[in-house]
Parts: structure tokens; sequence; C-alpha cells
């Protein structure tokens, strides 16, 4: 049985190397969502808030609808990205010049700008690509994002290709492998372990990024909740569950990413 | 191995490693390069192996020139093995899959013909049991001789040797040199730098002392260690077999 300092002293002291007992992650996590609720529940009653659930539970099918329309933007964004990315990534070390410049350009151009701003740029500039209007404003989300979190994708995959060392290449050299092959065979099997988490942390950005595509009116989650909120006049009724539909999304993707990090780190 | 370099000259920018080498072997079954860190040993080597290009000058091994432009060097190298000094082998593949894969991409053998050939490469030097084993749960030795079993097992003109031994303790070391002798036995010809001079002098038919990009001296080996005639030769052996 543990003693109480078992509960809230991790092991080795300030150290920390070895991981504290199952019972002591359990409790202190819950520990800390209880002083979070609690805050926020403290902060409610001061408040005096009126509560008025059944009015948001009337919309519980439009708000379903919009979580769905987020997942299947986001579902498309990421394989676009991820695409989109790894072609940039290999632009960027490319030996045309042109192809190298405009990839390294653009990715630099998109990086510095906010998402708030590229939306706007993109949805009024190219407007007359897409033609503004209802049917393309899922295309234009996707590609929006795709742009955005590609240029992150291709910044992590280029670190992942740089991660694998001179002499790896000098070996495929030396065996007589074309570049073709150095980088499907030695340079991309090994770039993926070091890649895999960073990549599967960046879904988690794309998903809360995914939130913006609101204020050029596509009715994706934070849209939904948006329009639900003032048709009923309610406010937190509406964006709790908002936070708990993104939070039922992203906290185990970005649980999944912590866990190939420890994987991927103890195998080599 | 027939082995001729005329005027050969390699700089990195205006640091100049070879210096105008020019020899002519013939008959040579292995060839030792001795000397101090950074007289141009290694950039010798990787000039052979197509590695590195010269500045200037020619080098033709076994009577075919090397033409030092990327397709015909692609074909050079294949022809080749090099083992270098370390981290020859791909961490994320086990010992047989780095055999085979050369043999099957580079050399379009058969996935059962490629295995044949690795399996039977790794029986000889012992290694048949760490066949599914990772590079990373190898002993040096054994990531070494794994190395050289692939370097061989494409039926190589020659095997260049770039100080395979420089990363390992003495015990892996005897393991690593006990197979080249084994392979300077089965009469393959061998191209080896090599800090280790009780070897070389046992090993190399031809020795070749490297200092400041400028061969000082190339004989038998029995000539380099026990009566070299060149001043450079005499105090680089002094110096390292001092200790």
């Amino acid at each position: 049985m543990e003693t109480w300092r078992d509960l809230i002293l991790a092991p080795g002291g300030a150290r920390g190397e070895t991981s504290p007992p199952t019972v002591a992650k359990v409790l202190n996590t819950f520990l800390a969502l209880f002083m979070l609720i609690g805050a926020v529940w403290l902060s409610l009653v001061k408040l005096n808030y009126n509560w008025n659930w059944g009015s948001v539970w009337d919309y519980r099918e439009s708000l379903f609808r919009g979580w769905m329309m987020t997942l299947g933007i986001t579902a498309a964004a990421l394989v676009l990205s991820t695409i989109g990315g790894f072609v940039l990534a290999l632009c960027q070390r490319s030996f045309v010049l042109p192809l190298r410049y405009f990839a390294k350009v653009l990715v630099e151009m998109v990086r510095c700008t906010p998402l708030l701003v590229l939306i706007y740029l993109i949805w009024y500039g190219f407007g007359g690509v897409f033609g503004i209007g209802n049917d393309y404003r899922f295309t234009a989300g996707i590609l929006i994002l795709t742009l955005f979190e590609g240029a992150y994708i291709s910044e992590i995959m280029r670190a992942g290709i740089e991660s694998v060392g001179k002499t790896q290449i000098e070996s495929a050299r030396a065996i007589g492998f074309t570049r073709t092959q150095t980088y499907r065979y030695v340079i991309i099997p090994q770039a993926f372990r070091q890649v895999l988490p960073p990549l599967v942390g960046q879904l988690v950005s794309l998903i809360k990024d995914s939130s913006l595509l609101s204020v050029i009116a596509i009715t994706e989650f934070t849209e939904s909740a948006q329009q639900v909120s003032s048709i009923t006049y309610s406010n937190l009724e509406t964006y709790l569950p908002l936070a708990g539909g993104y939070l039922i999304l992203t906290v185990p993707i970005s649980l999944w990413s912590r866990w190939l990090e420890r994987r991927f780190k103890y195998e080599t | 191995m027939k082995l001729s370099f005329q005027e050969v000259v390699k700089r990195f920018g205006d640091h100049t490693v070879i210096d105008r080498i020019s020899l002519e072997l013939d008959g040579v079954h292995c060839l030792a390069l001795i000397g101090p860190s950074g007289g141009g040993k290694s950039t010798l080597l990787r000039i052979v192996a197509g590695l590195e290009y010269p500045t200037s000058g020619v080098v033709a091994l076994n009577g075919r020139e090397i033409e030092y432009h990327d397709e015909a060097l692609l074909r050079h190298r294949r022809s080749i093995g090099t083992v270098f000094q370390a981290f020859n082998l791909f961490p994320h593949l086990t010992a047989l899959r780095n055999i085979t894969l050369p043999l099957e991409k580079v050399h379009g053998k058969s996935g059962d013909e490629a295995r044949e050939l690795a399996e039977g490469t790794l029986r000889r030097f012992q290694l048949l049991a760490h066949a599914h084993k990772r590079p990373a749960e190898l002993s040096g030795g054994q990531r070494q001789r794994v190395a050289i079993a692939r370097a061989i097992a494409i039926k190589p003109q020659v095997i260049l040797l770039d100080e395979p031994t420089s990363a390992l303790d003495p015990e892996m070391t005897a393991e690593v040199l006990e197979l080249i002798e084994e392979l300077k036995r089965e009469g393959r010809d061998l191209l080896l730098v090599t800090h280790e001079m009780g070897f070389a002098r046992r090993l190399a038919d031809r020795v070749a002392l490297l200092a400041e990009g400028r061969i000082a001296e190339l004989g038998p080996a029995e000539q380099i260690f026990g009566a070299p005639e060149s001043e450079v030769t005499k105090g680089f052996l002094r110096r390292v077999l001092k200790y």
C-alpha cells in the first residue's frame, strides 16, 4: 500500500527518472480535472447562471451534423495535407532550383501568416476560381486547411528526412542504389519512424484549426454551435458541448502521439 | 587486381587532399594504405570506390578507366564492395534483409536466389544465427562482419575496406581481421585503409604510405616495415610503433 508520499511525489525525487505508480497517475489526473471543473463551477455559481439545456437539446441533430462535417473536412484535409506536405518536403530538397525555392517560399509564407488571415485571403482572393457559393464552401475549406497544415507537415517531414544520417546515404550510394532507390529503401522507412509522432500531433492542430473555417460560413462544428447559440439565446449550454465534441476527437489522438513517441524512443 | 593512377589530384576548396598521385600496380591481391590521419588514404579509397570525383587525373581499375559521371559511376559502384568504419548497415532492416536488398534491387536477383546467396554467405561467416536480428541487436564486430558479407555477396571485382576496425574494441577487431584474412586466402582482391600496422604487415602484399596527399613510399610489406627508405615512413612508423 502506498503512503501519501508515494501518491503526490514522483519516485526518485526531482530527477524523476521512473514513472509514478498507476494509482498515483490516476488519482492526480482526477485531482487536476476536479480542480479545473471546480473552478468553472464556482464561477458559474457566483454568476448565478440560468441553465437552459432543454432548448439546446432540441438542436442536438444540427450540432451532430456540424460535428460530422468537421470530421469529414479534417479527414479529407489530413490525407491531402500529408501527401502535399510530403511532396513539398521533397521539392524543398530538389536539385531543380525553381522547384526548391517555390516550395521554400510557399512554406515560409503560409507558416508566417495567421490561419484566419489566410482563410480570408484565399476565400476572397481565389473566390473567382472556386466561385463563391455554397457548393464550393466545403471544397474551399478542405483546400485552405490542406495548404496551411501541409506547410507545417512539410517541415516535419523535411526534419525527418534530414534526421537520416549522412552515413546511411553514403552506404546506399556505395551499394549502387539510385537516388530514387535510396529514398524508397533507406531514407523514407527511417524518416517515417521519426516523423510519425509529430505528424499525429499535427493532426490535433488540424482538427482544432478547422474551427476557424466558421468565419466563411462553412457549417462545421463551431459554426453549427454558433447558429444554435444565437437561435436559443444560450451560451454555455452550446459551448460546453462544443468543447467536449472537440476533446472527443483530439484527446485520443494526442495520447496516441505521445504513446508513439515513447515507443520509438525506447526502440532506438 | 590492377590499379593505375595518373597524376590524380583531389581538392576540397583550397585544400589539396590528393596531390598528383601516380602509381601502377599489377597482380596485387591486397594493397594496404597506411599513414597519418588527413594524409589522403580514405580519399584515395573513396575515389577508387566511385564515391568521390577526382579534381583531375585518370584512375583505372583492372584495366578499365573509371569514368567520373553519374551513370557510369553507378555501374562502377555496383561492381565493387565497400565497407566503411561504421554504420554500414541499414538499422531498420535485419541482417539478412541488409544483404538481400541490394541483391534484389540492384543486381536483379529473385527473392529466393537472393535469400539463398545471403544465407550461404552468413553461414560461412558463422552469422546465420543472427540473420533475423537488426543491427542494434548485434555487437560491433558482428555488424562489421555482416557488412563484409553484404559486400562480398554481390561478387565484387574488388573489396574496399575503409578503416573497418577503427570503431571496434580489440576483441571485436580480432574477429573482423580474421574474417578479412579469410577473404585474402580465398583469393579476393582487397584495398584496405588501416591503422592496424601488424595486420597490414601480415596481410598486404603491397603497402603504400600516404602523407600530405602524396605517396611517401610504396613497396612490399617487408620493405615498408622492415627496411623503410623514406624519412616520412621512418618517422611515421617510429611514432605509431612506440607504444
